[in-house]
């Protein structure tokens, strides 16, 4: 609406009061901004301060609606605001000063760009005339993050900020959810010159308009197929945590009483402590999820993308089935494996009317065949090789701790409804693996980037999000190095996350592959003797910290950690694990789904 | 593997086209010839593209391209009957008895010799690649001062347009 039409209706609403219709405000082009991010609903910005967003920074600091997070670095404000938009669905919120201070968002925004996280990322910019002169910390920022946002804008004019937040905002949290950057000069922000203040209530974008219900035709095709299927299994991603269809997806797998399976990215969309999950699939997925996958007739994808983490090789993928493929974004689809029925459409929407046709099916009396045989035949993978047919890990005589005992042991102490985010290596699998996550947005973890350094910051986001939850980021000592600056940042605000770090003393992950393809070469991947003491880094940052090497004290320490009396304290548990650990299964390279090294020395 | 000509109408904004490029780069396609400029509508770019691939590379392209925000309309134009002409502007060394024969090939060709001077001719030609390349074929390598080609401009036959 215009500034002229938005009078009209009041004139209309009261007609004598005319005089009384309030001019606009008058306001900077950094004043704008920071009310239009109010108008947006924001509530926190995660950021940096430098020259060119000095303008910002004083219109930050002459208002009180949003507060401002003072990060240690600009990367970790990046998964904060990350971290933040995934366990809340809501648009995540960065500001950050031009050169260095954009270039160190890089790897934040790359992170939130592949896993399909809203974010919006303002920066400050040298001014106009200065742009393209090399002008001290001038990077050329819309230029270096193209690839990897979702849309950018550079604004040429202060007049368009109000418009360019809206946009932004609108870009960044609808359709397949993405980074949007906002690149603003220093003249934009200019605090002497005013502009009238107006924010837009709604935008229309002629060439982006993403919500979609699905084709009718192709959503009938998908509803015949999970009738007739003999083998269906439901693979679903990261998009039904993202497109809020956690209950249409349990409603689904209920109706037809078939085996759902989840992605890495996809953990706690289909609660996994129910009888029909069988556990993440993929390249250390559960023996029972890839087999059913490569044995079924029927693969219904909803919101996963086919990543070859989960495939395998693509020739080899699932002989048997018929492929079914819901996603937001059409360029997911037959990307990687071509789709016999693809339907673009919001994940909500199509299932709910694949619900709805279902329904009437079977009050037509359609029949579906017996799943029976189907469950039959995945009983006995589980039986066979689940993961809790690992008698090590119940073994209370053995000395070492094992990495995925850790995980029990604090989905133990959490009784499962912690918010868990994670790192990237080895206790990254475990604790995808070993936590049942029953509610999605629960599982915070770099996915598609797989972000070394993401874990603690991404908690932080999530504890300011919900200050009363509690919120655990498990480690490994070599991602938790990569943004252990913000231990400092937790102390000035208070922000009592707990740090549960499986601490091998190597970049286990990779120490992993050296063991098993580089006949235990460890290149660079191992640095025991210049680990540096958590308890004591705990200490010196102002918090607390507290080892663990014997298995018998475990469960003790766990408890400590979460314990009432450190409720509002930073705890960070280092647990000295089995150096030697791998993680498994493992899918053997080059293999189908069903080819994988199930423990040290043993293959399907 | 097929040739072909993927016609994209753009919103006029700064650094569209660069999304474009960048997207061409990125996703590892090869573009043969691009073309872009600006429509009757002052806030629309038309570009023109082509490119080989099979079909499933092909639909990833035109998908990738309907994502991009200022992308309008991407339309295919080898699904069916078109039209594509680009320009060659080519400057060719001519004296003695081969003014006489470039003259003559110009004509066969149905070019134009557009500037001439004691020693050379500068000749135009509207087409496509091979029409192009046909004409090169007639001259000796050492005949050939400069040639300089557009991007092809590509329209669909018939009553089918590309509009918003
Ligand atoms: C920023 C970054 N650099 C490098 C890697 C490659 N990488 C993957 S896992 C891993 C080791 C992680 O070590 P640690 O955090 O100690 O976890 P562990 O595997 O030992 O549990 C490395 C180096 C990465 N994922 N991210
Ligand atoms: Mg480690």
């Amino acid at each position: 609406m215009s500034q002229d039409s938005a009078e009209l209706v009041n004139i209309k609403a009261n007609p004598d009061v005319m005089e009384q219709v309030i001019p606009p405000e008058r306001l900077s082009g950094g004043d704008m901004l920071l009310r239009a991010l109010q108008d947006e609903g924001v509530d926190y910005i995660f950021g940096y301060p430098g020259g060119q967003a000095l303008h910002i920074y004083d219109a930050i600091f002459r208002q009180q609606r949003i507060e401002h997070i003072l990060v240690r670095h600009e990367q970790a404000a990046t998964h904060m605001a990350d971290g933040y938009a995934r366990a809340t669905g809501r648009t995540g919120v960065v500001v950050v000063t031009s050169g260095p201070g954009v270039t160190n968002t890089i790897t934040g925004i790359a992170t939130a760009y592949m896993d399909s996280i809203p974010m919006v990322v303002i920066s400050g910019q040298v001014p106009n005339n200065q742009i393209g002169t090399d002008a001290f910390q001038e990077t050329d920022m819309v230029g270096v993050s193209r690839p990897i946002v979702k849309h950018s804008f550079l604004i040429k004019s202060a007049s368009e900020i109000p418009l360019a937040v809206k946009k932004a905002f609108h870009i960044a949290g609808t359709g397949r959810p993405g980074p949007v950057v906002i690149d603003i000069p220093k003249d934009m922000t200019d605090p002497n010159i005013l502009y009238d203040y107006h924010y837009p209530e709604s935008v229309n974008l002629r060439t982006y308009n993403p919500s979609l219900k699905g084709h009718p035709k192709q959503i009938k095709k998908a509803v015949n197929l999970l009738l007739q299927a003999k083998k269906p299994v439901l693979y679903a991603g990261g998009g039904v945590v993202q497109g809020n269809g956690s209950e249409l997806l349990v409603a689904l797998a209920k109706k037809l009483n078939c085996p759902v399976t989840n992605t890495l990215m996809g953990l706690g969309s289909y609660p996994a402590t129910d009888k029909q999950f069988l556990g993440m699939l993929g390249m250390h997925g559960n023996y029972e999820a890839n087999m059913a996958m490569h044995n079924s007739d029927l693969v219904f994808a909803i919101g996963a993308r086919f990543d070859d983490r989960v495939t395998n090789a693509v020739d080899k993928f699932c002989p048997h089935a018929t492929i079914v493929h819901l996603d937001i974004d059409p360029t997911s689809i037959s990307k990687i494996i071509r789709a016999d029925v693809p339907i673009v459409g919001l994940v909500d929407l199509v299932l709910t009317s694949i619900l709805s046709r279902i329904d009437d099916a079977f009050t037509k009396g359609v029949t579906r065949p017996d799943m029976a045989p189907w469950w039959a035949e995945i009983q006995s993978w589980r039986d066979a090789h689940g993961l809790d047919t690992d008698t090590r890990l119940t073994d209370k005589t053995l000395t070492n701790i094992l990495p995925q005992q850790v995980i029990l042991s604090l989905y133990r102490a959490t009784e499962g409804k912690a918010y868990v985010s994670s790192d990237v290596g080895q206790h990254q699998m475990f604790a995808a693996q070993y936590y049942k996550f029953d509610e999605p947005r629960k599982w915070i973890n770099s996915g598609g980037l797989g972000t070394m350094g993401f874990g603690l910051p991404a908690a932080m986001g999530v504890k300011m999000a919900y200050p009363d939850a509690v919120v655990a980021c498990v480690t490994g000592e070599g991602s938790f190095m990569m943004n252990i600056q913000e231990l400092s940042t937790c102390l000035q605000y208070g922000i009592a996350v707990k740090v549960v770090c499986l601490n091998n003393q190597a970049l286990g992950m990779v120490k992993q592959w050296q063991d098993m393809q580089y006949g235990a070469r460890h290149a660079a991947s191992t640095y025991a003797n210049s680990l540096p003491d958590l308890v004591k880094v705990a200490e010196t940052f102002g918090h607390i910290g507290i080892r663990v090497e014997a298995l018998s004290e475990l469960d003790t320490a766990m408890d400590e950690v979460f314990s009432e009396k450190n409720r509002n304290r930073l705890v960070i548990l280092d647990v000295q694990v089995d150096r030697d650990e791998h993680v498994y299964p493992m899918a053997i390279k080059g293999g189908s789904m069903q080819d994988m090294i199930l423990s040290r020395g043993e293959s399907t | 593997m097929k040739r072909r000509m993927i016609a994209v109408l753009l919103e006029n904004e700064a650094g569209a086209l660069s999304r474009i490029v960048g997207l061409f780069a990125q996703r590892n396609y090869n573009i043969e010839t691009l073309s872009v400029a600006p429509t009757e509508d002052e806030e629309l770019s038309r570009l023109t593209i082509t490119l080989t691939g099979d079909d499933a590379k092909i639909e990833q392209v035109t998908k990738h391209l309907n994502r991009l925000i200022e992308v309008v309309k991407v339309s295919d134009l080898t699904d069916g009957a078109h039209l594509e002409r680009g320009i060659m502007l080519i400057k060719v060394r001519a004296q003695g008895a081969m003014r006489a024969e470039i003259k003559r090939s110009v004509e066969i060709f149905k070019g134009r010799i557009i500037d001439v001077t004691p020693r050379m001719y500068t000749i135009e030609f509207m087409g496509n690649a091979d029409k192009f390349a046909a004409f090169i074929a007639t001259l000796e390598k050492k005949h050939i001062v400069e040639v300089v080609r557009s991007g092809l401009a590509g329209i669909s036959r018939g009553e089918k347009a590309l509009g918003l």
